[in-house]
């Protein structure tokens, strides 16, 4: 007859099953590996991007983006949890039964079939075996019970209980650790967004604005968040990301950053990164001060205070706006990271946002032998320049000139978008490492009559060698001046490009070839002059190689200006560098509870594999000859290389001494 | 007590542990002893509270393991006459290095680690040499190799240690700091566990496979040294000026040897297993095969995809499929050979192996759980948060899991046997991945070591 269990019964064997355990075990392993595949919480336009509008939606809706909080994945760990909780209830009664049950009662026929198992004859009296056994299982760390049945005795003896201790340990211990664990969730976030008392902030507003269903007030019972704090500045604050938002976490107290500091090795990689702060707290009667670095925490009120990372925290910064078209007016500007700024004297409205700001920059530069090495090549601004359409191109501006090959350039990168790859536009700086006598050269070369005066004097220096030929001198040089005018100024503006689309624009295909070839003499010659003309200025007339290098670097860069999509090339004159010391703040009252179940686990693994559950049994059975027959058997749960010699050593230390003594 | 019972103990009782000691044994752990004392004399001041604990109490942590373990007095012995020598020898200078003669050619911590990469590789064919012609006095030969291939190693991570404050006293720390490093690391401590076990087991069929890992990672540490200048002692990043480095490193090390020794003999399990059942053995014989061209292709290509073949010595004629179709056709050939009778009567019986196998798994699993929670500790102080499900950490996690559902099956529910080896060479791939591919692949916290 079969009986049928309750559904209940069956529930709780299911789920305190090893199959659902391990099963669980190896989901668990595997959402965890795609959450690594997939890189985590990084910005949701990133992911839209990647995987397009589709898919970006669909794995959204799982929750692969932040997948360790996912609700399936809590659930799996829930499960996991209840499972192993199942699991120690279910089979502590057996193990308790293990630990005290000596199975004095072992049938003889269960003892002769177990795999460590040997018997001899003896004719030494039972109380003399059974004495003898007690006094060598006790003397080698066993205890015993002993029983007797029908004539026959029996010592049941064991030790290493402690193995069993270790799953008590290992398991419990990993109970304990999910529980911790779960102290420290976001749980409780998530049941707030879920009730609705809770709302993610999403726009990129100041903190003071935030509204109060996107804080969480000083109780809160768990948080991991950061906050950037400028030198000298103070904040009470931290933000705790949530998918695409944020959170405001009040803290119970005020930190203030006084310094921020970056210490260097001799390669100039960093050493280490640390913060000078001061708490300020009511419940102080003075504020106090610390420093803490990375690997270096503080511990206050519960909470931690970590060295994470830095930033600018709004440094000031003076502009020189160069201008590289005639109709803006050069200007200088001070002012503040990430603040934004208009620019007027000009005809288009632009709008500057200054981003970031950089003291030190180790870049790859290519030195005399045209080499790479790692060099600093010292600080930078970052900005955008917005126009009155909205649309955006970032620079990155180095204050220094650099020496390439050599040669000493003004340096600024460019890129449309951060997708793209960043493009660097080399304007060579002149002895005094300026970029003044390249704006000066620009600038000639955008004034027509100053072009025009030039071209006057080339041509006639040049026509004074053919005047004997006898030609309408006056309008070959007319005609000459005015398209070295007309080139020059196609060329200050639009670079080599604009010349090419200007002969594809007027000449057949056929005759571009020599036109181009024609232009180029003629531009080639009116560029020289002005060059020229400029260097007179500056008091050098006798050009030397180095001036020339410099004239093909200033034409490189000039050909480059129609992409460089900026009307200034705005230099960095001077700064007053205010760092930002990126804090994280963390209360994390489950931690001790997690270290508590894993110094259960750790010391539970050692006793599961280590320590040996030994079993023995010496049964004496009295013979029909007069003698007594000894049988001893053993077990062991682990080890069993070992306990094997182990045995053997026993058996046939009881074998010599019942027998050959035996007379 | 009766006469009986006296002559029962007498039978039953060894001498104590403290009897057995010999005088040699006292006088190594003095020397231990002293040794730690005058570290602590001479560097305590440039340690932290915790640095001087570990050094208290690595002497007795030593004295234990060499009372237990006889051969780590000889080994820990020449290791420290090696190291000093080779500090004698730079005499302050690292320039010495190139100058003079015995650190150019032995004790620099450059040639000592190209030494024991020399050793174990060569190790290596003789212990299949020694397997395969069944021949005792090569496999003696190759266990000599091995061990001086530990010696000169650890000679070599010593000599490193004092090298990386000789280049720049702020450079100074312990060599465990980068992939370079603990691949060494993992070299010499796969190969201290393997010679662990061929003492207790006194068998020395296995060495060849040991050695087979570490010949591949040796294989892996010549190309990073030589393509990619990885031995260069570069300082610390911040986050790495840790105590905690010290002691979460090597824990984490001793698990990934243990299983990788593991997996490897589990190999020799199915090798004796198939050659017993041939008729299983094509089945699993191809797609194996497949697997593994695979996976040498793909880690070929990772390493050498990203750099052109002509140039340097080492990269000339050596491309992603060429590297696969040799490394496939090596140990095609090197399973023709284990698939002889001579070398199947000397592999030990499948009960040992499995016997092994479990015991490498244990000592791993317990020692990769320490090291995963010294990471958590760390972590919790360098990054604010026990765990954030950084992709080394999520990885550390899955081999754990792993392991865990292996040594679940074993004790619940007694599996024994050819899934289970299996098993253990598939955790090896695992384990593998969390050590290297995350470096390579992913991209978080731990990027220390980047390709």
């Amino acid at each position: 007859m079969k009986i049928s269990r309750p559904t209940s019964t069956r529930l709780l064997d299911f789920l305190g099953s090893m199959n659902l355990a391990i099963a669980l075990l190896v989901i668990v392993a595997i959402a965890s590996a795609i959450g690594t595949v997939l890189k985590q919480n990084q910005p949701y336009p990133d992911y839209e991007i990647k995987f397009g509008k589709f898919w970006f939606e669909f794995f959204g809706s799982l929750g692969l983006y932040d997948l360790y909080a996912a609700v399936w994945f809590l659930l799996i760990l829930g499960f996991l949890l209840l499972s192993t909780t199942i699991c120690v209830i279910r089979n502590t009664p057996g193990i308790m039964r293990e630990l005290r049950h000596f199975r004095e009662k072992a049938q003889e026929k269960s003892l002769r079939a177990m795999h460590h198992s040997l018997n001899f004859t003896t004719t030494q009296p039972v109380e003399q075996i059974q004495a003898l056994s007690q006094q060598t299982l006790k003397h080698e760390g066993f205890r015993f019970r002993t029983h007797q049945e029908n004539g026959t005795s029996i010592v049941a003896a064991m030790k290493g209980g402690a193995n069993k201790w270790g799953y008590w340990l290992t398991h419990i211990g990993m109970i304990v650790i999910f529980i911790g664990g779960l102290l420290d969730s976001k749980l409780p976030t998530m049941f707030g967004e879920w009730v609705g008392t809770i709302k993610p902030e999403t726009r990129n507003i100041p903190a003071s604005e935030v509204p109060p269903i996107s804080q969480l007030g000083v109780n809160n019972f768990s948080y991991r968040g950061s906050v950037d704090i400028p030198e000298g500045r103070t904040a009470n604050i931290i933000f705790l990301p949530i998918r695409e938002g944020y959170l405001v976490q009040r803290l119970p107290y005020e930190i203030e950053v006084k310094d921020f500091r970056v210490e260097h090795y001799s390669t100039g990689q960093p050493k280490s990164f640390e913060s000078d702060i001061v708490i300020h707290d009511p419940d102080l009667k003075e504020p106090f001060a610390h420093t803490i670095s990375v690997n270096h925490p503080l511990i206050y009120k519960g909470t931690a205070i970590y060295q994470a990372n830095f930033g600018d925290g709004g440094s000031e910064v003076q502009l020189q706006l160069n201008p590289l078209t005639k109709q803006y007016a050069q200007q200088t500007l001070t002012g503040n990271i990430s603040q934004d700024y208009n620019l007027s004297s000009s005809t288009e409205k632009y709008r500057l946002e200054l981003d970031n700001f950089r003291l030190f920059n180790i870049n790859p530069v290519k030195n005399d032998k045209g080499e790479e090495e790692q060099k600093n090549i010292g600080p930078s601004v970052i900005f955008r320049l917005r126009n009155a359409a909205g649309e955006a191109i970032e620079y990155s501006n180095y204050m220094n000139p650099v020496i390439i090959e050599g040669r000493m350039y003004l340096i600024s990168g460019v890129r449309k978008s951060p997708a793209d790859p960043e493009r660097f536009l080399h304007i060579p700086a002149d002895q005094k490492g300026s970029a003044e006598l390249f704006l000066t050269f620009l600038s000639a070369l955008q004034d027509d009559e100053f072009v025009r005066t030039t071209a006057i004097t080339t041509t006639r220096n040049s026509m004074g060698a053919i005047q004997n030929q006898q030609v309408d001198s006056a309008t070959v040089e007319n005609q000459i001046v005015e398209s070295m005018v007309r080139l020059t100024q196609l060329f200050a503006t639009k670079g080599f490009d604009g010349i090419m689309s200007d002969i594809e624009a007027r000449f057949p295909e056929d005759q571009r070839a020599q036109v181009s070839e024609a232009f180029t003499k003629v531009l080639q010659a009116s560029l020289r002059g002005v060059y020229l003309d400029v260097l007179k200025q500056h008091g050098i007339t006798e050009p030397k190689d180095t001036d020339w290098l410099f004239f093909d670097d200033s034409l490189n860069a000039i050909s480059n200006l129609p992409f460089y999509g900026s009307p200034w090339y705005i230099q960095l004159k001077t700064f007053k560098q205010i760092e930002a010391s990126g804090l994280q703040i963390t209360r994390s009252p489950g931690q001790d509870v997690v270290y508590l179940g894993c110094i259960m686990l750790t010391i539970g693994v050692f006793l599961l594999f280590y320590v040996a559950q030994r079993r023995i049994w010496v049964m004496v059975k009295p013979l029909e000859s007069g003698e007594n027959e000894v049988i001893v058997a053993g077990g062991t749960n682990r080890n069993p290389h070992d306990f094997d010699k182990y045995f053997q050593r026993l058996g046939l230390a009881f074998q010599t001494v019942l027998t050959v003594r035996g007379d | 007590m009766s006469v009986t019972q006296e002559a029962m103990q007498a039978l039953m009782d060894k001498p104590s542990f403290w009897q057995r000691l010999k005088l040699t044994d006292w006088i190594w752990a003095a020397l231990v002893l002293v040794g730690t004392a005058y570290a602590y004399l001479l560097y305590s001041q440039a340690m932290d509270i915790y640095e001087q604990g570990f050094l208290i109490a690595s002497a007795p942590a030593l004295i234990a393991l060499g009372w237990n373990w006889r051969a780590v007095q000889p080994l820990s012995l020449l290791i420290t006459a090696f190291s000093l020598l080779g500090i004698w020898l730079y005499s302050g200078n690292i320039a010495n290095a190139e100058a003079v003669f015995g650190l150019k050619y032995l004790f620099s911590s450059q040639s000592a680690i190209m030494w024991m990469s020399a050793l174990f590789v060569i190790a290596t064919v003789f212990y299949f040499g020694g397997l395969i012609a069944n021949n005792e006095f090569i496999a003696k030969t190759a266990s000599t190799l091995t061990w001086s291939a530990v010696i000169m190693g650890f000679t070599g991570l010593m000599v490193r240690w004092y090298e990386s404050y000789l280049v720049d006293p702020e450079f100074g720390h312990i060599p465990v700091s980068n992939l370079y490093e603990v691949f060494i690391l993992f070299c010499l401590i796969t190969g201290i566990l393997y010679l662990y076990y061929e003492g207790r087991y006194r068998s020395r069929a296995l060495g060849g496979f040991a050695l087979l890992v570490i010949s591949a990672a040796v294989a892996f540490l010549l190309w990073y040294s030589f393509e990619r200048g990885a031995h260069e002692i570069r300082p610390l990043v911040p986050a790495l000026k840790s105590y905690w480095m010290k002691i979460h490193v090597p824990a984490n090390f001793v698990g990934y040897g243990a299983f990788a020794l593991a997996a490897m003999t589990s190999s020799a399990y199915l090798i004796k297993y198939y050659y017993s059942h041939p008729s299983r053995l094509v089945a699993i014989l191809v797609p194996s095969f497949i697997f593994l061209s695979l996976f040498t292709w793909i880690f070929a290509r990772t390493a050498f995809g990203k750099t052109p073949f002509e140039g340097s010595l080492i990269s000339l004629g050596l491309n992603s499929a060429g590297i696969a179709f040799a490394v496939t056709l090596l140990l095609t050939a090197l399973g023709v050979l284990l698939m002889l009778p001579s070398t199947q009567k000397t592999l030990p019986s499948l009960e040992m192996l499995d016997d092994i196998t479990y015991k490498a798994i244990a000592l791993g699993f317990a020692f990769f759980t320490i090291a995963t929670i010294l990471g958590a500790m760390w972590a919790a102080e360098a990054w604010g948060g026990y765990w954030s499900w950084d992709p080394k950490e999520t990885w550390a996690l899955i081999v754990w899991l792993n392991y865990a559902a292996w040594l679940h099956f074993r004790f619940s529910k007694g599996w024994r046997g050819t899934q289970m080896a299996w098993w253990a060479v598939i955790g090896l791939f695992i384990t593998l991945f969390a050590f290297l591919g995350v470096n390579m692949f992913l991209s978080g916290l731990h990027s220390y070591g980047e390709l």
